[in-house]
């Protein structure tokens, strides 16, 4: 005698428990500190930021690990605590020509003033498995520090784009009504057309692969804009607030961020003098790859207003900025695994209908 | 023309649109009685084009005004419509023949539902009657009935047209702009295609601006001619007057140099 | 989890939701865009509807919360947590009993009383999707009432099948007006929206959209007049319950490929079989 399932809300608390022991793992083996991860896994911590919308390297530390290491899941989980968290203000916009300069480079000039700081990075290294780094470093003896950097204080590096604007080489960032709101893509739902500013928070928070792909073809020719890395930067800037009742700037905390600036295909014609156009990306902490590929994709939306033809998909806005959300990917991809068999039932109702009529129709 | 009309169904005056520095079109204007079918001819790079892209709102005119008789007997501002309403117009009361007829069909449905599509949208359900409707229209342009359940990619490119042209026609708009309607076709297959616009032009006594750069085009199926030329009107006048006997230098030029057979 | 808000948004995310429902409400069958939240569910997986049932919900309120038609799918079991947890209400499997329903792909065959509120979980809200990808282009069809598209699709299915071939998610016109895909609901289910003494509110959390059918709206689903709209039906009657003219669910329970056909709502079917309902076939 058929008896209809049931157990559905038993299973679901085995399955969490089960979770939870996999997160944990050999217990011979120690647990992980937030700080551990925060710290020895830095760039995990700052995609999770990123594309979490949220800048608490504590919390993305926590979610990474909640996550057991699946990005995807930590950035939802940091999105999810960003709704409930109330919001107290807009800071001022993030002066990025006052960073405090760990790296700064640029493809499009030989050298420059205050030369080519390389900074942390992996660009030079050899990708040769480092069996060193098997051992913990306390075994090992403290490495010499690194040699000072002489030169003029970082804070006041000009910018390469700076550079060209000063000959009008390149084109002005348009100030639109700069007085106007800023959209905001967590409060209100994207419309298309979409502005630049809701475009590149939409870049911001979309997942790093997708983006990386979507640039990717354009420099192989689907909307190509010839890029160059006018300058790359990574660094500490400071966040400043206004409140209401001081009427003037102080500062709440100091980030690290990542800005890539493109110099693109100039355009001009027979009226108007040619000028490079622009592209950008900007992300917390180290996340360059992230960065450039954001700079490459928000200049290829920017074809409409620079007057190119769309011809392939990273020009398509509704194509680029309705896909690149993990967040959402992830869920509608994934609820596929969701009960479907009431639709599929219906759909079998009609398929065996069709069959039927074609087996009558045969045998006429 | 078989009606005795008080005003033009069409009256452009000062039609012109730039692009930068180039003229598209400058100061046009004519009027199209009912029943009429008016030719623009000229080379390509005449502004012929973008007279009629002007006046189906494909592209934004810089200057002139465009006045439509509705078939409710108001007086439409046409230049002046707002998207919604402009696309309101092009699918009741005025009709697109496009020189490729890929871009006036939905390559990925039936021939009859291609055809069907302008009655659904304007309320048709009754699938045997649609259907019907389709078979007839499919004769009236000389295609196979049995090609009604084939996707458009299996006919050939007069074929393409004709089913465009049926698609256009289904429900009886009162003003048809063509663009190069024989463009890219075979000799044979122009020949049979303008016989049989000829016929429903004048069975159906619509109203037509046809865009070509083939004089035998304009002879055939045009009571009155505009010749293009920079983006400016050079003649305009009866069909065979201004074909027999040019008065622009222009325009004898353009006569003379078709060749005769 | 007392340091969230009742049923876990805050109170203006709530107000800018109920603002959009009601603009909903007023035009009935019309997809009005939201600020939807990043919920502590997947995207695909409910946050439209919970979005909408924890803006309308209230201490009071008498909670169901169904999937595939059942009460115990893990997806209901889940959400239906999530409620008492964040809002303490009183949860029921009893459709009369409820006075807030949310559900995914089925509306309850125990008809709905006025004064009940269904939530309907919306995957794609565009009725128009797969005709027509861009969203700036559909939403100029819906103001233009270009919906020729539409009967192109099904005049394309006669063709082919000799009957329309879209058998869930079924497109409707609402109030004469607008049309709308009325999530994932089996056809079976679309005559149950038409005039609906309830009040049916749908929720698409990803794709940002919320719409509504008030009560006792017409709603009508797209047909030929010669090939009229007509829902499924089995020629067999539940196996536990022996209801016909309800929707039947497929159990395989052997590996002969032995069937049985049982009622896709649990909730209808327990109480017919305490009401003592016999049964029809038995394996």
């Amino acid at each position: 005698m058929y008896v209809a399932v049931k157990g559905g809300e038993r299973a679901i608390e085995n399955a969490h428990r089960m979770l939870a022991e996999e997160r944990r793992g050999d217990r011979q083996v120690p647990e992980l500190s937030l700080a551990q991860i925060d710290q020895q896994l830095g760039l995990a911590v700052d995609r999770v930021m990123t594309e979490g919308s949220l800048h608490d390297r504590e919390l993305a530390a926590l979610a990474v690990k909640q996550s057991r290491g699946d990005l995807i899941e930590a950035i939802f989980l940091l999105r999810a605590y960003r709704t409930t968290l109330p919001r107290l203000g807009v800071s001022l916009p993030v002066d990025t020509g006052r960073m405090v300069l760990l790296r700064r480079i640029s493809a499009t000039f030989k050298d420059l003033p205050g030369g080519q700081i390389l900074g942390p990075t992996f660009d030079y290294t050899h990708r040769l498995l480092d069996f060193d780094l098997a051992e913990p470093a306390e075994s090992q003896p403290e490495p010499p520090p690194p040699a000072m950097r002489s030169g003029p204080p970082a804070e006041s590096l000009p910018r390469v784009v700076e550079l060209l604007d000063r000959e009008g080489l390149i084109e002005t960032e348009s100030p639109g009504d700069d007085r106007g709101p800023v959209g905001d893509l967590t409060r209100d739902a994207l419309t298309f057309p979409a502005g630049r500013d809701v475009r590149l928070q939409n870049l911001a928070r979309g997942d790093e692969g997708f983006l990386l792909a979507m640039g990717y073809a354009t420099q192989r020719g689907y909307g190509r804009n010839h890029p160059f890395a006018g300058e790359i930067r990574m660094g500490e800037v400071a966040v400043e607030l206004v409140p209401e009742e001081l009427g003037f700037a102080i500062e709440i905390a100091t980030i690290t961020v990542t800005e890539c600036q493109m110099v693109n295909q100039f355009r001009g014609s027979g009226a108007t003098a040619p000028q490079f156009t622009r592209g950008y990306g900007l992300t917390f902490g180290g996340s360059e790859r992230k960065a450039m590929a954001m700079a490459l994709v928000d200049r290829a939306l920017r074809g409409r207003e620079l007057g190119e033809e769309p011809v392939s998909p990273p020009q398509d806005e509704e194509f680029v900025l309705s896909h690149s959300d993990n967040v959402e990917a992830s869920g509608f991809v994934q609820h596929l695994k969701l009960p479907h068999y009431v639709d599929f039932q219906a759909e079998l109702v009609l398929v065996r209908d069709l069959r039927a009529g074609h087996r009558a129709s045969d045998r006429r | 023309m078989s009606r005795v009309e008080e005003r033009p169904l069409l009256g452009v005056r000062g039609l012109g649109k730039r692009y930068g520095a180039q003229t598209g079109c400058l100061d046009v204007g004519f009027d199209l009685w009912p029943g009429e079918v008016l030719g623009v001819v000229g080379e390509s790079g005449s502004g012929k084009t973008t007279v009629l892209n002007c006046l189906s709102g494909r592209v934004a005119a810089d200057a002139g005004r465009v006045e439509y008789a509705a078939r409710d007997g108001r007086i439409v501002d046409v230049l002046g419509l707002d998207e919604s309403a402009r696309r309101r117009l092009l699918r009741s009361e005025w009709g697109i023949v496009h020189q490729n007829p890929r871009d006036g069909l939905r390559m990925g449905v039936t021939a009859g539902a291609n055809v069907g599509e302008r009655l659904m949208a304007l309320g048709a359900r009754h699938y045997g009657q649609i259907r019907g409707l389709a078979l007839d229209w499919l004769a009236q342009v000389e295609i196979d009935l049995d090609r009604i359940d084939d996707l458009p990619e299996t006919f050939s490119g007069g074929m393409l047209q004709r089913l465009q042209i049926a698609r256009t026609l289904v429900t009886g708009p009162r003003l048809v702009l063509m663009d190069e309607p024989t463009g890219g076709l075979d000799v044979s297959v122009q020949a049979r295609l303008l016989d049989l616009l000829r016929g429903l032009v004048a069975e159906l006594d619509l109203s037509a601006v046809i865009v070509t750069h083939d004089l035998a085009v304009a002879r055939l199926l045009a009571h009155r001619l505009i010749v293009m030329r920079g983006g400016e009107a050079v003649e305009s006048g009866l069909t065979d007057q201004v074909l027999d006997d040019p008065q622009h230098p222009y325009t004898q030029l353009l006569v003379s140099s078709v060749l005769h057979p | 989890m007392n340091q969230y808000n009742f049923a876990y948004l805050d109170e203006h995310t709530k107000r800018m939701i109920r603002r959009a429902i009601l603009k909903a409400v007023a035009v009935p069958g019309y997809q009005v865009p939201f600020g939807s939240r990043e919920m502590p569910l997947s995207y695909g997986w409910g946050t439209g509807g919970v979005q909408v049932t924890a803006s309308v919900i209230g201490p009071d309120d008498v909670l169901k919360v169904i999937d595939q038609g059942a009460d115990d799918t893990t997806n209901a079991v889940s959400i239906r947590k999530f409620f008492e947890r964040t809002a303490a209400v009183r949860p029921t499997t009893r459709t009369d009993e409820a006075t807030l329903i949310q559900t995914r792909h089925r509306i309850p065959e125990t008809p709905l009383q006025a004064g009940q509120i269904l939530v309907l979980q919306v995957p794609i809200p565009e009725p128009l999707r797969w005709l027509e990808p861009r969203e700036a282009e559909t939403r100029k069809m819906h103001a233009l009432e270009e919906y020729g598209v539409m009967y192109v699709r099904l005049y394309e299915d006669i063709t082919r099948h000799g009957k329309v071939a879209q058998t869930y998610e079924y497109p409707v016109l609402v109030n004469g007006r607008y049309l709308m895909r009325p999530s994932p609901i089996p056809k079976f289910d679309n005559p149950k929206l038409d005039g609906n003494p309830a009040l049916l509110l749908f929720g698409a959390g990803r794709e940002k959209r919320i719409y509504a059918v008030p009560p006792h709206t017409r709603v009508r689903s797209l047909d030929f007049d010669d090939h009229p709209f007509e829902v499924e039906h089995w020629d067999r009657p539940c196996a536990l319950c022996g209801a016909r003219g309800v929707f039947l669910d497929e159990i395989i329970v052997d590996d002969k490929g032995g069937r049985l056909f049982v009622c896709s709502d649990t909730d209808f079917c327990a109480r017919r079989q305490a009401d003592g309902g016999a049964g029809g076939d038995r394996p």
